[in-house]
């Protein structure tokens, strides 16, 4: 009797299989956050220097004299991850290592308020880092207070139910597309292979690299941890958050197609913070979606 | 080579001696011409580092310190406000152990605005963990940016080489421009144990629980404790090679001396003017410079203050409620100690008022004709 298999069975590995973050962080469940990182260090392998300001990663990576992670981290002021990276790579390139990434990874409070001034600059100059605001679209880590990023309708602690956010989401990534660095890109946690993809090509290139990274946050968003991936799929599918980039702050691309652009309702519903939002302030947050997507479309075209 | 350069260069020439490999900074009055010449030195190779011209200087603290974790030489230049922006990361360069040289020239803060010499930048930024060194002379300002890198990366501890606006920075003096050869020999590369590379990850600097930040402190504490008898033994081993030592005072005709001034920066060689004339009218005066201010020289002000009557400290700076941070500082070196004169706190010089040495001659009638300290702080050619 054969015992021979007929058809061999492959299994093909669409991200890289290293693991350059441990188990034993200190990130709440369902940390959109977390799966960026990792995703991002598959990409860009070990020959990586983070710089990671206060955010929820200050605290993630784990205390000292721990750290989760297996490339060397410097825990920046506030308002200095651009700077802190800029030093570090000309630090670098003085001591004969000019090969080594070097990452300002830092939270929307850190790169739309705190950290713009210094990102702006970096940026400006065309320093040879790569800059990633994963955002959770409010200062999570100090307990769920608004930022520029938290988007219209929002509760947080300080947009309280009866005065939530009425302003919208600051735009970031015209803003540095605004700079005309070599490269801009979104990326979110429910797309792995496009988000590595992204970042592998980023390594590539020279200048600052700039990537908005969409990390949903159960814990500020009041939505279940287990929704994270299906919460930024929505994102993407709706139009919210889109997945694109931009070469010399000119050349649009946008990297995944949506058919029939889904409302944004269910992806609101999935989130307590934006519980209190009436039909016509749905209709609001709707309309805002739509008009920053045919914006996008035209820059495309 | 001697060369006649204003105090400003002479930092800048200090940097490129001492192989700094990353300069960030950012302008401003009067510091201007330091970055400017080292601008030009990283332009045309003089200098062999990258020049990051930041937005503030705030990044241009931040930049240093990541090129310094990085395992390179890093130096900037800044004046009183851009010096209290980067209050800040002058706790973390400290704190982070971080051997930056940064030059610092003295000006007024602002409101109103002023571009001219007080002290009050610098020493707002006394408890930072920085070394201060403060200059007289154009060639004190060289040889000192040299060897601060030395103590600073010895102890791991950043250091700041602080000159008087425009008394110092824009005053033209011939200075002895050390031969490279014998700064290399005098300064090795910068090779910290521990640097930011992949080849060994560590995680700086993360969150540190109660357990572990009270030690890490100590041990700052500990190296700084280390700080006045190597700045003595590299100012030794400096006039040795040089020809000029580099020590903590400046005592000048304090061996004798009755009624001994107490003084910084360029005002201690204006004191040192005074002294001869009081001399000469048969006061026998002397002066006492201090040059460092972070550590503070405790053992050798008091050896000199021993054996002296009087003392005045005139400090171009106030601590608003407590007065003349020099003289609570030297108040402090002499407490409880036996034998120790009686002293006198003036504030004299504010937003570049000129000491002169009539100034000094006041506080020396003032101050002789007193028994004790009044409790009211002594103001020095002040408009009451």
């Amino acid at each position: 009797m054969s015992t021979e298999v007929k058809k061999e069975k492959k299994f093909t590995m669409t991200l890289p299989a290293d693991e350059l973050m441990a188990c034993g962080h200190l990130a709440c469940q369902g940390c959109g956050a977390t799966l960026a990182m990792r995703y991002m260090l598959k990409a860009l392998g070990q020959k990586t220097i983070l710089c990671i300001p206060a955010c929820c990663w200050a605290v993630i990576d784990g205390p000292y004299p721990y750290s989760s992670m297996d490339v060397p981290i410097y825990h920046c002021a506030f308002e200095t991850a651009a700077s802190t990276a800029t030093g570090v790579k000309a630090g670098l390139e003085m001591t004969g290592d000019g090969e080594t990434t070097v990452v300002a990874w830092a939270g929307d409070g850190g790169t739309f308020d705190i950290g713009i001034q210094a990102l702006s600059g970096a940026a400006e100059r065309n320093e040879d880092i790569i800059y990633v605001c994963y955002d959770n679209e409010a200062y999570m880590n100090t307990g769920i207070q608004r930022s520029s990023a938290t988007p219209y309708g929002a509760w947080t602690t300080t947009t309280p139910v009866k005065h939530f956010k009425s302003r919208p989401k600051k735009d970031i990534v015209a803003i540095m597309a605004a700079h005309r660095i070599p490269y801009i890109a979104t990326a979110s946690v429910a797309y792995p292979e496009d988000f590595v993809k992204k970042f592998k090509k980023a390594k590539e290139i020279k200048g600052t690299r700039f990537f908005h990274v969409y990390a949903p946050c159960p814990t500020g968003w009041k939505s279940r941890p287990e929704d994270t991936v299906k919460l930024a799929r929505l994102a993407v599918q709706n139009g919210y958050f889109p997945l694109f980039e931009i070469e010399n702050g000119e050349k649009t691309t946008l990297n995944l197609k949506i058919k029939d652009r889904k409302p944004v309702d269910e992806y609101l519903r999935l989130q307590a913070r934006f519980r209190h939002l009436t039909p016509e302030q749905v209709a609001t947050v709707q309309a805002e979606v739509d008009q920053r997507w045919e914006r996008l479309m035209k820059g495309c075209a | 080579m001697k060369k006649v350069i204003m105090g400003n260069h002479a930092l800048s020439y200090g940097a490129m001696l001492s192989r700094a490999q990353v300069v960030s900074a950012y302008p401003i009055t009067p510091q201007t011409q330091v970055v400017e010449l080292l601008s030009e030195m990283c332009a045309d190779g003089t200098l062999n580092a990258q020049f990051i011209k930041v937005e503030s200087e705030h990044s241009a603290m931040a930049s240093c310190i990541g090129a310094s974790v990085a395992g390179a030489r890093a130096f900037t230049a800044t004046s009183s406000q851009g010096l209290a922006l980067m209050h800040e990361m002058l706790h973390w360069a400290a704190g982070g152990r971080h051997p930056i040289v940064m030059g610092n020239v003295n000006r007024s803060m602002a409101p109103g605005w002023s571009i001219w010499t007080d002290q009050n930048d610098s020493l707002s930024q006394r408890d930072t963990g920085w070394m201060q060194f403060y200059c007289a002379s154009n060639q004190e300002v060289v040889d000192t940016v040299i060897q601060a890198f030395k103590v600073a990366e010895r102890l791991m501890i950043p250091a700041m080489v602080i000159l008087d606006a425009f008394a110092l920075s824009h005053t033209y003096e011939v200075v002895d421009v050390p031969d490279q050869a014998l700064v290399d020999r005098y300064l090795p590369p910068f090779k910290p144990e521990i640097k930011l590379t992949p080849a060994d990850p560590r995680a700086f600097g993360g969150l540190t629980g109660s357990e572990h930040y009270m030690e890490l402190r100590y041990k700052l504490e500990k190296a700084m404790e280390q700080a006045p008898a190597l700045i003595e033994e590299t100012g030794r081993e400096y006039g040795k090679i040089f020809g000029r030592g580099l020590g903590l005072v400046d005592p000048y005709r304090c061996d004798d001396a009755d009624f001994v001034f107490v003084t910084s920066g360029t005002a201690g060689y204006t004191a040192r003017v005074a002294v001869d004339e009081l001399r000469a009218s048969g006061l026998k005066a002397g002066n006492l410079r201090i040059k460092v201010f972070r550590p503070f020289p405790f053992d050798r002000v008091r050896e000199v203050l021993a054996k002296v009557r009087k003392a005045a400290v005139v400090d171009r700076n106030c601590s608003y409620g407590a007065g003349g941070i020099f003289y609570q500082e030297v108040k402090s070196a002499v407490y409880g100690r036996a034998g120790m004169p009686p002293l006198f706190g003036y504030i004299a010089g504010l937003g570049g008022r000129d000491i002169t040495v009539d100034s000094f001659k006041e506080v020396a009638a003032d101050a002789l004709a007193k028994d004790k300290a009044e409790e009211e702080i002594v103001w020095i050619g002040v408009k009451k």
